[in-house]
């Protein structure tokens, strides 16, 4: 019996249900069925991060998580992370360094920047290049990316406005 | 992927009971490696057992007689945050760092590493070097497997239609025990091991008391190089000691030639890898850690 599945869970800090079937995985049902089509596609198969939201303070492959997986989960998309129209320090950060080209690779770096930034506030270059290691720029923007996310840290510390 | 039934039990024997009565269900811990090979249509269902919420698939405890108890679905990211695990057995929390990224660490389990079986999985050496056993449920109850025992070929287990990893248990160090794990890529991070080595050691006296040495990538399974630990114990601990372990783990070595290495450099590797993790180990059972 093919049944489809109701999923309850918050997203971007609202109540958000969905009727998906069980093998579409959390990214589908995000971009597909909540029309939320801020987490990308790349590989599809948990190497490049483009599709990168935070679950349940995690950050994550949404593409290797199912929507069924979701029940009673909190999730966070690119989509929540300003506030209103006041962009977060990390888009902001972005935005000033000119982190991004092509621009794919940037929803989920900036959501796996913010749990980095979350769980430490102060981290190293070499920390910040390890822990984003999940996340792939094929423009090559690197450098650029890794001195927005020490630029968001200073921000989001006070350091500089 | 083609369609496939969901079901998230809450207690073991629910999904045992699942598992056993549904031939060709298959249980789903993080999912990093069992996704993407449904996606390819390397592997399918029609039912799929989501196991993480069996309490004791999620159980990380260590208690100082008894040992760790690792579930099998406890993501990577609760082994090496977890103080205990990473004060006791740091070789288990480093590996379970080196597996992948950030976001598959969130998800990505040691159970799921062993049960997908692949010749180059990080952790599973590591488990042998602990002398880890597994805790396998089915409908005939639970039995216990050595780690060394458990992959049979690439990508096969001795799991039994119906059956489960529920967990690993890893008995406590003795004293002056230290252990290690190195495998080498040819990036930093989010890479495939060419080869890797774990040892683990116990001290007495200026000697090795007993050793083992398990080998990633060079095999059909993780090997557990069992004729270096039967050498090893007794010996002095020297730089010749050290060596002679190392080229007993390119002895016992069975690598093949493909695409991120030859079978010589492969080789090569285990020795290198072998005396760099097996000197650490030693430092690391001086210092008592």
């Amino acid at each position: 019996m093919q049944t489809k599945v109701r999923v309850h869970t918050t997203v971007n800090g609202e109540p958000a249900e969905f009727l998906c079937e069980p093998r579409q995985s959390l990214l589908e049902c995000l971009r597909d069925i909540l029309g939320l089509t801020g987490a990308k596609e790349g590989c599809n198969d948990g190497n490049c991060g483009a599709c990168t939201v935070i679950l349940d303070g995690r950050p994550v492959n949404s593409c290797l998580v199912l929507g069924v997986e979701a029940e009673g989960r909190t999730i966070l998309t690119i989509e929540g992370v300003a506030r209103g129209n006041t962009l977060h320090p990390l888009q902001q950060a972005f935005l000033e360094q000119a982190a991004l080209q092509c621009g794919v690779c940037t929803p989920g770096f900036i959501v796996a920047a913010k749990a980095l930034l979350e769980a430490e506030p102060d981290p190293s270059e070499a920390r910040i290049r390890q822990y984003l290691a999940n996340n792939l720029c094929r423009c090559t923007g690197y450098d650029k990316i890794v001195r927005a996310v020490q630029q968001a840290a200073r921000m989001l510390q006070g350091v500089e406005a | 992927m083609k369609w496939f039934d969901y079901a998230a039990p809450r207690t073991l024997a629910e999904a045992v009971g699942l598992l056993a009565a549904q031939p060709g269900a298959l249980a789903l811990a993080g999912g990093t490696d069992l996704l993407v090979q449904m996606r390819s249509g390397r592997k399918s269902t029609h039912l799929l057992v989501d196991v993480k919420h069996v309490p004791e698939m999620n159980e990380l405890s260590f208690d100082s007689t008894r040992g760790l108890t690792l579930g099998a679905a406890v993501p990577c990211c609760r082994i090496f945050e977890d103080r205990a695990v990473a004060r006791v057995y740091p070789a288990l929390a480093e590996v379970a760092a080196l597996i992948g990224g950030t976001q598959i660490q969130s998800r990505a389990s040691i159970g799921g590493n062993l049960c997908n079986a692949a010749p180059s999985a990080d952790s599973i050496p590591v488990l042998i070097a602990y002398s880890a056993t597994c805790t396998v449920a089915g409908p005939a109850g639970l039995r216990r497997i050595p780690a060394e025992e458990f992959c049979t070929a690439p990508g096969r287990t001795v799991l039994q239609p119906g059956e489960v990893l529920t967990g690993l248990h890893l008995p406590p160090p003795p004293a002056r025990f230290g252990a290690r794990y190195l495998r080498f890529i040819p990036r930093n991070e989010m890479d495939i091991a060419v080869a890797g080595a774990a040892v683990s050691v116990a001290l007495d006296n200026g000697a090795i008391r007993a050793a083992r040495i398990a080998l990633a990538a060079v095999a059909p399974t993780p090997l557990l190089v069992h004729e270096a630990g039967v050498a090893l114990a007794g010996r002095p601990v020297s730089e010749e000691t050290v060596q002679a372990a190392a080229e007993m783990a390119r002895a016992a070595a069975q690598p093949i030639t493909d695409m991120r290495g030859t079978a010589d450099y492969r080789r090569h590797l285990c020795a290198v890898l072998t005396r760099r993790a097996l000197e650490t180990a030693i430092a690391r059972a001086r210092e008592g850690k």
